[in-house]
């Protein structure tokens, strides 16, 4: 196996592992827009972080911390509901990234690379920054599951039991922060989401608890990266894309009637 | 127990506002250890509002709210759901609230009924079993102070009455405190030691035997009150506005002592009051 294939689909796996688990909480939580907008607005990191001389990852976590907490703000403002709110800070990130961008002609930017990821380009530098990123990203959550789960059930009766609910909540948007930056490199802003999202859809139906959706997330994710860059190889789609599409495949198919055993 | 000349919890003055609408104003409250204390209230009146506010989940615009601490409080809202694309046992729920082992849970649940339940999955449940299994979930914390709100809503008459025994039961057997919410006092009268009846503000309390043929009482229930007890003779104070302000005549029912049995109300602008109490 060629080193890029090798370390596309390792980089793949490990964004994989994270994303399953704390997609399942995307999916608990209905914020899977709050996760489009951090990625929309990981556009005006990297232009930024570009800008600044500093590397784009960097900018990418400061552009989403900064969005985490101005949503959190925001989410006290009871004229506009929160989708409203998401909406309108993802696509004016994303409009002032695309702007950013431009200002940049002076440097040669892969924008599409951005915009859907670029995992057949991943160096041994993205790959360490991907698997201790990840790793840690797994760490803080497996830290943050119990009061998290809490939350998720039902965040009123968490609060009454004593459950720091503002400290958790915040803990878990940044938490999404970080990954975010983390994944942007293989599937890009406009596709991290489906990342979050598709995988722990998928293994919705075949969990009966909440560990053991998570786990079931992390091997559809790993599954999807591999049939995804399988098929990206095969018939030389964009990988990026092809991961999101395999992801989509697999939650049709889990879709399916099966025949109980017995 | 702790001393139980100390409340659970008490509320002083409490106001609370929504945009500048007073939602409650004046309440003074307070739950002792031992204490079944029931609010009971038309719709709107303002009794989830209060029970959150004394749970601290909202913020009083006025007065305050005190909890004796350590206070461990079991919770069982009005509405609960738990989202279907959450996988949670009802084991699972229970051990949410508390740490506690497999056998500790099936004891709260056959406690109040809900043992066949323990493997269910919770977004399968109706509102009533959900309610029952969030109970249980309270239990499981020895709770000091239980707050119920509408535990009965969707459970049928004889459900209800069952489910208020229940509910006494636990305070027999463990001595904490109860806060109850009821939108009729009917079938809650047996199984409760105080009543108040909330209308933005405290209209009346007492021993609900009082409470049921106390005249601010019976005006904000009319017909439905009338038919739960023989029908008494009375004059309003005061009348309430479509808003719930009282219009007219002195406002009483507020500010008198609390405790057990008293019943005897002042009555106010010269009304003939024939309640009396049982207790």
């Amino acid at each position: 196996m060629d080193d890029f294939i090798l370390r596309a689909v390792l980089a793949g796996i490990g964004v994989a592992l994270v994303a399953g688990p704390m997609g399942c909480f995307v999916v608990w939580r209905r914020m899977s827009y709050f996760g489009a907008a951090l990625a929309h607005s990981a556009l005006l990191g990297v232009a930024l972080g570009l800008l600044a001389g500093i590397s784009p990852t960097i900018g990418i976590i400061v552009v989403c911390v900064a969005v985490a907490l101005l949503m959190a703000g925001l989410d006290r403002n009871r004229l506009f509901a929160a989708d409203t709110l998401l909406g309108i800070l993802a696509h004016g990130t994303l409009a002032a990234g695309l702007i950013a961008m431009t200002m940049l002609q002076t440097v040669r930017i892969d924008l599409m690379g951005y915009l859907f990821g670029d995992i057949l380009a991943v160096t041994r530098a993205d790959l360490f920054w991907i698997l201790g990123g990840g790793a840690a990203c797994l760490a803080a959550l497996a830290a943050l599951w119990r009061p998290l789960l809490a939350i998720t059930a039902h965040e009123e009766l968490a609060r009454v039991e004593g459950v720091a609910v503002e400290r958790t909540r915040l803990a878990f948007m940044l938490l999404i922060a970080f990954v975010i930056a983390v994944a942007m490199k293989i599937v890009g802003v406009l596709l991290i989401v489906s990342l979050l999202i598709i995988p722990a859809a998928a293994a919705r139906r075949f969990s009966a608890t909440p560990e053991a959706m998570a786990a079931l997330a992390a091997v559809f994710g790993c599954l999807s990266v591999v049939g995804g860059l399988a098929a990206s190889a095969r018939w030389d789609a964009p990988a990026g894309p092809a991961i999101a599409a395999t992801a989509t495949v697999l939650f049709f198919l889990s879709l399916l009637p099966v025949r109980r055993a017995g | 127990m702790a001393d139980a000349s100390i409340p659970l919890v008490e509320a002083r003055g409490l106001g609370v506002a929504y945009g500048g609408r007073t939602v409650l104003e004046r309440i003074d409250l307070a739950v002792a250890p031992g204490e079944i204390v029931t609010l009971v209230g038309p719709n709107g009146s303002g009794k989830t509002t209060l029970v959150r506010a004394v749970l601290g989940l909202i913020d009083a615009s006025e007065g305050a709210v005190r909890r004796r601490e350590p206070l461990s409080v079991g919770y069982v809202p009005q509405h609960l759901a738990i989202d279907a694309t959450l996988p949670l046992t009802v084991r699972r729920f229970l051990r949410l609230g508390a740490l506690a082992g497999d056998d500790a849970v099936d004891v709260v649940l056959e406690e109040v009924g809900a043992g066949a339940l323990a493997g269910a999955a919770c977004h399968a449940l109706s509102g009533g079993e959900l309610r029952r299994v969030a109970l249980a979930r309270a239990l499981l914390r020895s709770p000091d102070l239980l707050v119920l709100d509408e535990p009965t809503s969707g459970v049928d008459v004889s459900g209800q009455a069952a489910l208020y025994r229940l509910i006494r039961r636990i305070r027999d057997a463990r001595g904490c405190g109860v806060l109850l919410v009821s939108h009729s006092l009917h079938l809650v009268m047996a199984a409760t030691d105080r009543v108040i009846c909330l209308n933005r503000h405290i209209c009346c309390e007492g021993h609900p035997e009082a409470v049921s043929r106390h005249p601010e009482y019976l005006a904000l229930f009319g017909d439905e009150a009338a038919g739960d007890i023989a029908v008494y003779a009375h004059h309003h104070d005061h009348a309430h506005d479509l808003s719930g302000a009282p219009v007219g005549g002195d406002v009483h029912g507020h500010g008198h002592g609390h405790g057990h049995g008293h019943g005897e109300k002042p009555a106010g602008g010269g009304g003939k009051d024939k309640a009396r109490s049982h207790g």
